[in-house]
C-alpha cells in the first residue's frame, strides 16, 4: 500500500508541481488534476471528478490544489478501485445503443449530435479530435468496432 | 391515450439509455486522451531534461573548450593568407568608409558566373529580400561574398543601436513578437505567410536564438539582417543565449557554416562573433511591455543594462577573469569601472536615463586604467592552460556585475515558487518566481514581460498572474510533433493576442495517437542511450540496493538509483515500464534497461569504462577535433590526440594512465598509418539500438 503512495506522490508531485510550467491549462488547475487522475488508471466521469475535487479544493479558491489534501484522497480511490477502465465489450455496447439504425457504423452528423448535445458533451476541440481519429474520410462513416480495436491496440 | 403514454416512456427510456451510452464514451474519451496527454508531457519532460543537462555540461567545460580555442586559433593565425589580415583590421571602421569596405569584398572574392543564386547590391531593398525568400524556398545557397558584405552591413548598424530598445505602437497597427525559431526556416516562411513580410506596416520583434539545431540558421541569418537593413525602424532583434559563437561549436551553427562555406566559413564565423555582441538586449514598447530572451533575476538593473559596452559580452563561455573584479573593488567607487567602459557608440544612446554620475572626459585615461586591471598573471590556472595568458584582450573585459547582468536576461527560467535560486537545470542564470516579477515590472513600471528560451507544448504560456509570457516560434523543436509554435500580435492597447502554427511534413493528416507515439518513441530512445553512456556508474549503484546479487531491486530503489546518476529530474516510477523489466514479484530486474543497447564497434583492447566516457563525451569530442583539424581533412595526428584527450580528461578528473591512451589510440588508427579519421572513430562511439539494427539489417 504505501508503494502505491509513494508512486502516487512522486508521480503527482512532478506534474502538480511543475503542472503550471508545461501545462496545457495553466489557469485551470482542475483540467490539470482531472489529467492527472485519468492517466493514473482511474475513469471517472466529469460529474464524478468534480465530485472528487470538491473534497480537495480549499475554502477560497486559489488557484492551486494542496498535495496534502490531494493525496490520501486518490490513494483511497485507488485503494477502493474506483471509477475503473471501461472494458471493451461495454464501449462497444454503448457505440450500438447510440446506433438507432443497427448499421454497425454512425455517420459523422450522428457522432456529432450525439457528443456535443447529449450527456456531458464534448468541445470542439475533443470533438474534431475525435472525429479525427474515428472517421473513415472516403465514407465519412465512423465504424466504431474498428475504432475501438485501433485505440486498445494503441494504447498498449 | 394508453398508447401515447407507453411510447412516450419507452422513448424516454431510450433517450435514458442513449445519454447513458454517450457519457460512457465521453468518459472513456476523455480517459484515453488524459493518458495520451501525460505520455506526451513525459516525452516533452524527458527532451527537456537531457538538452539543458548538456547545456549545462559544456558551461562546465567553459574553460577548455576556451583553451582548445585560443590554442589552435592562435597556431592557424601564423600562416596568414592576405584576405583574413584584411578584414581583422577593418572591424573598427566608422560609417564613411561602408562602400569603401563593400567594394574591397568585391575585389577580394570572386562570384562565379555559374552562381545562380541572388545577387545583392548595397543599400539593399525589398526587391532584395524578396530575391532572398523566394532562393531559400528553393533551397538555394546565398554566396560568401553577399553574407560577408551583408555581415558587415548589419554590424554597422547594429552598433549605432542602444543596449535597450524603445519603441512606441502608435505609429503603427500591430507589432508581430516571435520567439525561438532555432535554424528552422519552415517555420519563418510559415509564419511570414500567415502574416505578411516585414514592412513599415507590419514590424517584427525576434526574440533570439534565431541559430542551432535546425539546419538552416545561416538562411535565416540573412533573411532576418536584410530585413533589418531595409527597414532598420521596423524590423527588431533582440539577443538570445544561441547567439554566441562558443555555444555554436556544439549546437550545430558553427559546423552548418563550415559545411555551407568551406574556405570562407572562418571569416564568416569571425564576423559573426562581433556581429552577435552588437545585438540589442532587450526591447521596452510603450514603455510598458519588456521583451528580452531569457529572462530576470533578483539583481536585474535595466539602468547598468543599457549603459555598458554590450559588445564586450562575446560568450558566456568566457567569463571575466576574476582577477578583474579584485582590483577593480580598490577603486573608490564602482563609477569608475563604468567609465572605462564606456564605448563611442554609447554616447549616442539616447536612453542613458537613469545613469548618476559624472562623465570622464578623458577616455583615453579610463582605457588606460582598464588596460593595467587586466595586465596581472592569471596565476590561478593550471600549467597547460597558460596559454590562454598569451591570448590578448582586444577589448577591455566586462566586469563580473555586468557579466552576470547580460547572462541573466540570456538564460534564466520563470518559476511558479516565489524567490530566486540559480538555474542548476542549465548552469547559467537564475529560476525567477512570480515575486522577482512584480518587483522588478512595479520598479520600473512595467506591464509585463515577455520572454522565449524555453520549448513549450502550445507555442506559447503564460504565467505569474499574466505578468510573464513564453514565446516560442519553432514548432517540432525536439521532434516531428512535439509542439506548436505560436507568435504574438501586440496591439496599442498591448493585449496580447496568440497564433499558433505547427509545420507539417505530411499531407496526411495523422491522428494524435500516432503523433505522440512518434515523440515518445524518439524520446525513450535518447533517454535510453543516456542511460547506457552511464552504465557501469548506474550497475555499480544499483548493486549497493542489492548485495546479494540477486539482480532485482524495489522500484522505489530503481527510481532513487536512477536519479542519482543521472541527475536529469525526470518521473522515474512514470517512465519505469518502458525503460525497464519487472520480476514476478513486482521487483525491477535493473540490467533489463541494458538489453536493448550496444556500442556501434566494440574495441577489446580497451577498457570498457574508457569506452563509456568516449560515448558520454563523443558531441564534445567532435567539437574538438574539428577546432583542431583546421584543413578539413577529417584526420588528427596520434600525437593531437593524446595530447588533446590528456588535457580533456584532466579537466574531468578522470584518471586514465598514458598506457590505456596510446592502446586506444593505437586501436583507432585502423589504417595503421599513424593518423586517426575522427569521424571513423566517433562512429565507433554510436549507442546503437540493437533492434533497430537488426530491422533495417
Amino acid at each position: 500500500m504505501s508503494g502505491s503512495y509513494d508512486y502516487l506522490s512522486v508521480y503527482s508531485m512532478s506534474f502538480i508541481e511543475r503542472g503550471s510550467k508545461d501545462s496545457k491549462y495553466p489557469d485551470n488547475p482542475f483540467r490539470e488534476v482531472g489529467t492527472i487522475i485519468r492517466s493514473l488508471g482511474c475513469c471517472p466521469s466529469e460529474a464524478e471528478l468534480h465530485d472528487m475535487l470538491a473534497e480537495v479544493e480549499e475554502e477560497e479558491p486559489t488557484g492551486y490544489i494542496h498535495l496534502e489534501k490531494f493525496l490520501p484522497m486518490m490513494t483511497k480511490v485507488l485503494m477502493e478501485k474506483r471509477y475503473r477502465p471501461i472494458p471493451e465489450d461495454v464501449l462497444l455496447h454503448a457505440f450500438e445503443v447510440l446506433d438507432q439504425n443497427k448499421n454497425g457504423y454512425l455517420t459523422k452528423q450522428e457522432l456529432i449530435k450525439c457528443m456535443t448535445e447529449e450527456g456531458e458533451p464534448f468541445t470542439q476541440e475533443e470533438m474534431e479530435e475525435m472525429l479525427s481519429a474515428a472517421i473513415d474520410p472516403e465514407t465519412n462513416k465512423i465504424c466504431y468496432k474498428d475504432y475501438i480495436s485501433m485505440m486498445v491496440v494503441d494504447e498498449n | 391515450m394508453g398508447c401515447g403514454t407507453s411510447a412516450t416512456e419507452s422513448q424516454a427510456k431510450k433517450s435514458e439509455k442513449a445519454i447513458k451510452a454517450a457519457i460512457l464514451i465521453q468518459r472513456w474519451y476523455r480517459c484515453a486522451m488524459a493518458r495520451l496527454e501525460m505520455r506526451r508531457r513525459y516525452a516533452l519532460n524527458i527532451f527537456q531534461s537531457i538538452e539543458y543537462a548538456e547545456e549545462q555540461a559544456q558551461l562546465q567545460l567553459s574553460d577548455f573548450f576556451t583553451f582548445m580555442l585560443d590554442h589552435f586559433t592562435q597556431l592557424n593565425e601564423t600562416d596568414t593568407d592576405s584576405v583574413s589580415h584584411f578584414f581583422d583590421g577593418i572591424s573598427d571602421f566608422n560609417t564613411t568608409s561602408s562602400d569603401l569596405v563593400l567594394l574591397e569584398y568585391e575585389k577580394m572574392i570572386e562570384v562565379p558566373h555559374s552562381y545562380r543564386g541572388p545577387r545583392l547590391s548595397f543599400p539593399l531593398t525589398a526587391e532584395d529580400t524578396a530575391a532572398l525568400l523566394h532562393a531559400f524556398k528553393y533551397h538555394q545557397q546565398l554566396h560568401a561574398r553577399y553574407v560577408l558584405q551583408l555581415l558587415h552591413e548589419t554590424r554597422r548598424v547594429l552598433r549605432q543601436m542602444p543596449n535597450i530598445t524603445h519603441l512606441s505602437t502608435s505609429y503603427s497597427k500591430e507589432i508581430t513578437i516571435c520567439g525561438d525559431l532555432h535554424g528552422k526556416l519552415d517555420d519563418l516562411l510559415l509564419i511570414f505567410y500567415k502574416n505578411g513580410v516585414p514592412s513599415e506596416k507590419n514590424p517584427y520583434l525576434f526574440n533570439g536564438d534565431f541559430v542551432d539545431r535546425g539546419k538552416n540558421s545561416m538562411e535565416i541569418l540573412i533573411i532576418l539582417f536584410a530585413f533589418l537593413l531595409v527597414y532598420p525602424n521596423d524590423l527588431h532583434l533582440n539577443r538570445g543565449n544561441h547567439e554566441d559563437h562558443l555555444i555554436n561549436l556544439r549546437y550545430g551553427f558553427t559546423k552548418e557554416v563550415m559545411k555551407k562555406y568551406w574556405y570562407h566559413g572562418q571569416k564568416i564565423l569571425r564576423l559573426l562573433e562581433d556581429v552577435f555582441s552588437w545585438l540589442p538586449l532587450a526591447t521596452i514598447i510603450d514603455s510598458k511591455v519588456l521583451i528580452l530572451h531569457g529572462g530576470i533575476s533578483d539583481t536585474t538593473d535595466l539602468d547598468l543594462l543599457n549603459l555598458f559596452s554590450r559588445n564586450k559580452m562575446k560568450s558566456v563561455l568566457k567569463p571575466p577573469n576574476p582577477h578583474t573584479e579584485k582590483k577593480s573593488s580598490l577603486n573608490k567607487t564602482g563609477l569608475v569601472e563604468q567609465h572605462s567602459s564606456v564605448s563611442k557608440s554609447m554616447a549616442k544612446s539616447p536612453a542613458m536615463s537613469g545613469y548618476r554620475g559624472p562623465h570622464t572626459n578623458d577616455r583615453s585615461d579610463a582605457e588606460k586604467r582598464t588596460r593595467r586591471l587586466h595586465g596581472g598573471t592569471r596565476s590561478d590556472l593550471p600549467p597547460q592552460m597558460h596559454y590562454l595568458e598569451s591570448s590578448a584582450c582586444k577589448l577591455p573585459e566586462l566586469t563580473a556585475k555586468e557579466w552576470k547582468q547580460v547572462v541573466d536576461i540570456l538564460w534564466s527560467d520563470p518559476k511558479t515558487q516565489k524567490g530566486c535560486t540559480s538555474n542548476k537545470y542549465r548552469g547559467a542564470g537564475c529560476y525567477f518566481g512570480p515575486d522577482v516579477t512584480s518587483r522588478l515590472l512595479k520598479k520600473y513600471n512595467l506591464k509585463m514581460l515577455i520572454r522565449s528560451h524555453e520549448c513549450k507544448q502550445e507555442g506559447y504560456e503564460v504565467i505569474h498572474g499574466g505578468k510573464v509570457i513564453t514565446i516560442f516560434s519553432a514548432s517540432n523543436y525536439y521532434e516531428e510533433g512535439s509542439n506548436r509554435g505560436a507568435y504574438i500580435k501586440l496591439n496599442p492597447d498591448l493585449i496580447p493576442r496568440f497564433v499558433q502554427y505547427q509545420v507539417s511534413k505530411h499531407t496526411r493528416k495523422e491522428t494524435l495517437n500516432q503523433r505522440v507515439s512518434v515523440v515518445e518513441c524518439s524520446a525513450l530512445k535518447s533517454l535510453r542511450e543516456k542511460i547506457y553512456t552511464h552504465r557501469l556508474e548506474l550497475i555499480e549503484t544499483f548493486k549497493q540496493y542489492d548485495p546479494n546479487d540477486t539482480g532485482y531491486i524495489s522500484v522505489g530503489e530503481w527510481a532513487l538509483a536512477m536519479e542519482s546518476v543521472l541527475h536529469l529530474d525526470l518521473p522515474w516510477r512514470t517512465l519505469r515500464s518502458r525503460l525497464v523489466q519487472l520480476g514476478s514479484d513486482e521487483r525491477v530486474d535493473y540490467l533489463s534497461c541494458f538489453d536493448d543497447l550496444e556500442i556501434e564497434r566494440p574495441l577489446k583492447e580497451v577498457q570498457p569504462a574508457l569506452v563509456e566516457t568516449f560515448c558520454r563525451y563523443r558531441n564534445d569530442l567532435e567539437i574538438i577535433f574539428n577546432i583542431i583539424d583546421k584543413d578539413r581533412s577529417g584526420l588528427i595526428s596520434i600525437e593531437e590526440f593524446r595530447q588533446t584527450w590528456r588535457f580533456f580528461s584532466s579537466h574531468l578528473n578522470i584518471n586514465i594512465d598514458d598506457e590505456a591512451i596510446n592502446k586506444l589510440a593505437h586501436a583507432i588508427d585502423f589504417n595503421k598509418d599513424g593518423s586517426i579519421d575522427f569521424n571513423e572513430f566517433l562512429e565507433a562511439f554510436h549507442v546503437v539500438h540493437k533492434f533497430e539494427k537488426r530491422k533495417n539489417q
